[in-house]
């Protein structure tokens, strides 16, 4: 456990995190912190990981490899891969929500919030047994838990319909309520998994104000995963930013945003766009290598069809053998590569990365920013499937 | 490119025509489905040689009935039905109700004189009318009964809905007493009456109450846990047998063992949850109905300590904490204490009282749970498993407390078994009795103690009903027993009711908890859970 006092402001430290499915690398090598009481957020294009890193914070999946710590405000600290699941939320407060929304819909949106405040209850309760027989102690506990879920039930504006199921709610008040749950568990990090995805812009406001009100309250961190830029750029205060399961980048919104890898990679940007990028960062030699089109041996880089490369290639790979994206299917990596190929030509020709002539780096495109060796015998991989949700 | 709609097709055809159009099809379908089952029947003759028996007769009959049927409901019924939709122009009013048609003062008060008659002629019935009227006659008063429970029920309706556990518990405990003096009254002595009480404590009685006992408590792990289990006889099995060999071999007393019973009940269920609780749904069935054949078969095979399938036998009575007892021989014998009449009577009216007590206290334990973080935990359960991790709820733990809750009233259940038959063998813990009992709470709805209760009033009372149906004797000949079919009934009633209502008799489930109203949930949003 490296969390010396003076890195206590990160909440949560993500470590060398990898996570393999077979032979498919779903997150490879992937570092970065979350500082306390700051809302972080995770973005990406489909199928970047960002849900499987999610997983493995909370104890859904269990990392191949990496280390995940969390620094809890009483100075104690916890490997999350090391903890089982249900202690994760109960043990180190993290609560997580889900991108498909998890509620229990029979269940009024009061019990939601009763069934969140389980383990305080539980020993309220000594165990069942002393509630069983009206044991005045649970009786509070059980009165200040009604109270806490009202107070959220407020917060989230959900309070008239607190005696409806879940079920019945629209699909906008499903995801506040989903939070307000999430935030009845008392935690110290609340993992949102795309928070704003279907909702309408009013709806979206009111989500910002809640997440906003939550950190500046509460003194959660928040970690988030999030398509909707609006609500990323307007409200975190740290950005990191995957494809294909690597880090391209890094920082405040701002820096992130003018990224030329991340306006590459993660904001959809097309084969034609990716030129338009490259004139940008301005080279010539590259655009002129794009378009003699990708090496055969290695399947069709520069398309990002689903249908370019082989997809049966993502499965029974022997142990060992590591499989990772196809020739130029990361759009960071070809923005990478083509900069890092006009800085060779333009200054020293061995600087930085090993792509001194524009012949190798096509072949550096390939691999982003991982140390693990292509093999040259799994052409045109594409790991779209990786990326679990 | 004429598009003629042919005359056959006409859905708006004239009710008359449709419905000879549709019986002649519903002929078709009963003749295509009944010529092998009813026109032709496998007999022997004298000789021992396999024959076939045609009964084209009885075919035609069914057909014809059935057509008659078909048509009358599609030329009059449906247009009626389709009638009561529509309200009255000038009232505004809808049209009155078929069941206030059917529940009219007037034939309240025929009912109620046809029983009178036909109770104060009870004696006399097969002089004035012959054994084979008299049948008809009894069936007759069953049916103004009947008719008139209805009756009273139908404009109480509203008053029993808002009180029915209140007025269903008080019911059940008045039921011994009111059989004992309606039948004391009938036939005119006190020990007439306990006499005549028996079979209706009994069997109708104890019955009914240990099924709505072991309803409930698969209720908790089936019901509010949402796993399947298959297997539950095996708890019930347990908890019978901890009584009859512990009761026999140490003389251990019923207020003992009673707890003993549950508390290894709930042990098997614990070692039973440990290796299949990472299993779901369908699989969990499988392994949850092995264990309950392995029980099963344990008993049967391990003859040293259990006495195979010939079972054990002289199971003690349960006395009353020791203070009366109901054996005949000892010194505190209930008649003895008090100085009244010897009888059978009051054992089983005593048992009636225990099992009742069993049955509020499984109730009243499952309401409290419900209320207490560990039920909340299994109803999230059944609604979301995932979503119950990321709370930090303990999967494993929370579905291995259901497991043992449940086995443990499923011991309790089995317990009170054993000492009221006095005789455990493997053959009352079949797969069936588990396949009964999860339908009792399906039919019930799943989580609901009232709906369960019903169900199992319904589907347990009404098969031992058929015992009472006699007079079907003279319809079908001397050697047609009614209970026989009580399968049948059980699968007709399952699919009524489940077309009926999808969810159970009651399917919406009670919140736990609410800020302003209690507002029932429908059960279009709780889920059945998925193993």
């Amino acid at each position: 456990m490296n969390a010396s006092p003076s890195m206590n402001n990160a909440i949560l430290e993500v470590e060398h995190l990898s996570m393999k499915f077979g032979g498919l690398v779903a997150i490879g090598d992937l570092s970065f912190q979350a500082k306390r009481g700051e809302i972080t957020a995770l973005i990406g294009p489909n199928g970047a990981g960002k849900t499987t890193v999610f997983n493995c914070i909370t104890g859904f999946y269990k990392p191949s490899e990496g280390m995940l710590t969390l620094n809890r405000r009483d100075g104690s600290s916890y490997l999350l891969e090391r903890l089982p699941n249900h202690e994760i939320p109960a043990r180190a407060k993290v609560a997580r929500t889900f991108q498909n929304i998890r509620l229990f819909s029979g269940m009024t949106l009061l019990e939601n919030l009763l069934v969140a405040q389980h383990n305080k209850l539980m020993k309220a309760s000594g165990y069942t047994i002393l509630g069983l027989f009206g044991y005045s102690g649970y009786r509070t506990a059980s009165a200040e838990s009604i109270d806490l879920a009202r107070h959220w039930l407020e917060k989230a504006n959900l309070v008239d319909r607190a005696d409806d199921p879940a079920g019945d709610l629209p699909y906008g008040a499903q995801r506040r309520l989903e939070i307000a749950r999430a935030m009845c568990t008392g935690p110290e990090l609340l993992c949102l998994d795309e928070p704003a995805a279907g909702l309408n812009p009013k709806e979206s406001m009111a989500l910002n104000a809640l997440l906003m009100d939550i950190k500046d309250n509460t003194g959660t961190s928040i970690l988030l995963i999030e398509h909707d830029m609006a609500v990323v750029m307007q409200i975190s205060d740290h950005v990191v930013v995957l494809e294909y399961g690597r880090k391209i980048s890094d920082g405040s919104p701002q820096a992130v945003r003018t990224d030329p890898r991340v306006i590459a990679a993660y904001l959809g940007v097309e084969d034609e766009d990716v030129e338009t990028v490259l004139t940008e960062v301005g080279d010539e030699d590259v655009i002129e290598q794009l378009d003699t089109g990708p090496d055969a041996a290695h399947g069709p880089g520069t398309s990002s069809s689903y249908l370019a490369g082989p997809v049966t290639d993502t499965v029974g790979h022997s142990e060992g053998e590591r499989v990772t994206v196809s020739k130029g299917a990361s759009k960071a990596g070809q923005v990478d590569a083509r900069s890092s190929a006009a800085a060779s030509k333009a200054a020293s020709p061995a600087k930085a990365r090993p792509t001194a002539k524009p012949s190798a780096a096509k072949s550096s495109a390939a691999e982003p920013a991982t140390k693990a060796p292509v093999k040259p015998k799994t052409p045109g991989v594409s790991n779209r499937r990786g990326g679990r949700k | 490119m004429a598009v003629t709609v042919s005359p056959e097709r006409d859905i708006v055809a004239n009710p008359i025509q449709r419905a000879i159009r549709e019986a002649l099809y519903a002929g078709a379908i009963v003749l295509g489905l009944f010529v092998l089952f009813i026109g032709l029947k496998t007999d022997q003759n004298i000789s021992n040689e396999l024959i076939l028996v045609q009964r084209w007769g009885l075919l035609a009959v069914l057909m014809i009935a059935t057509m008659v049927g078909r048509f009358l409901y599609v030329a009059y019924g449906q247009p009626f039905l389709a009638k009561q939709k529509i309200a009255d122009v000038a009232t505004g009013l809808l049209p009155a109700s078929v069941a206030t048609r059917f529940f009219r003062l007037p034939y309240f008060i025929a009912a109620i004189a046809i029983v009178a008659v036909l109770v104060l002629l009870a004696g006399s019935l097969d002089g004035l009318l012959g054994p084979a009227l008299a049948g008809y006659a009894r069936f007759v008063r069953a049916l103004a009964i009947i008719y008139a429970l209805a009756w009273v029920i139908y404009y109480f309706r509203a008053f029993i809905l808002a009180h029915f556990s209140g007025l269903g518990i008080t019911a059940l405990a008045l039921y011994p007493i009111v059989v004992v003096l309606v039948l004391a009254l009938y036939t005119g002595s006190m020990v007439g009456g306990f006499q005549g009480s028996l079979k209706w404590v009994d069997n109708f009685g104890i019955q009914i109450l240990i099924y709505v006992m072991l309803a409930w408590g698969l209720n908790i792990v089936v019901g509010l846990a949402g796993l399947l289990d298959l297997g539950y006889v095996a708890f019930y099995a347990v908890g019978a047998y901890a009584y009859a060999l512990l009761g026999t071999h140490f003389g251990l007393s019923f207020w003992i063992l009673l707890p003993a019973a549950g508390a290894m009940a709930a042990f098997w269920g614990v070692m039973l949850g440990f290796p299949v609780l990472r299993l779901r749904g369908d699989y969990l069935a499988i392994v949850t109905l092995a264990f309950g054949e392995i029980i099963r078969l344990v008993i049967i095979n391990w003859r040293e300590v259990t006495n195979g399938s010939a079972g054990i036998s002289g199971i003690p009575k349960v006395s009353f904490f020791g203070l009366i007892s109901f054996n005949v021989s000892d010194p505190n014998y209930i008649s003895k204490v008090l100085g009244i009449a010897q009888s059978g009577a009051y054992y089983k009216i005593f048992l009636y009282y225990l099992i009742l007590g069993l049955c509020l206290l499984t109730a009243f334990v499952t309401i409290r749970l419900r209320r207490m973080p560990v039920g909340r935990a299994w109803e999230a359960l059944r609604e979301d498993e995932i979503a119950c991790r990321s709370l930090g709820i303990n999967t494993t733990t929370t579905k291995l407390t259901a497991f043992a809750t449940g086995a443990m009233f499923g011991g309790f259940a089995g317990s009170f078994f054993a000492a009221r038959q006095g005789f455990v063998s493997p053959e009352s813990f079949i797969f069936l009795e588990s396949a009964i009992i999860l339908a009792i709470v399906v039919l019930g709805g799943m989580g609901s103690l009232v709906g369960i209760a019903v169900a199992a009033m319904v589907m347990i009372g009404g098969t031992e009903a058929l015992r009472e149906l006699d007079f079907l004797k003279q319809v079908f000949g001397p050697d047609f027993t009614p209970e026989l079919y009580r399968m049948l009934l059980f699968g007709i009633a399952m699919v009524i009711v489940m077309v009926w209502k999808p969810r159970g008799f009651v399917g919406s489930r009670e919140p736990t908890a609410f800020l302003k109203i209690r507002r029932a949930v429908s059960g279009s949003f709780t889920k059945e859970g998925h193993g």
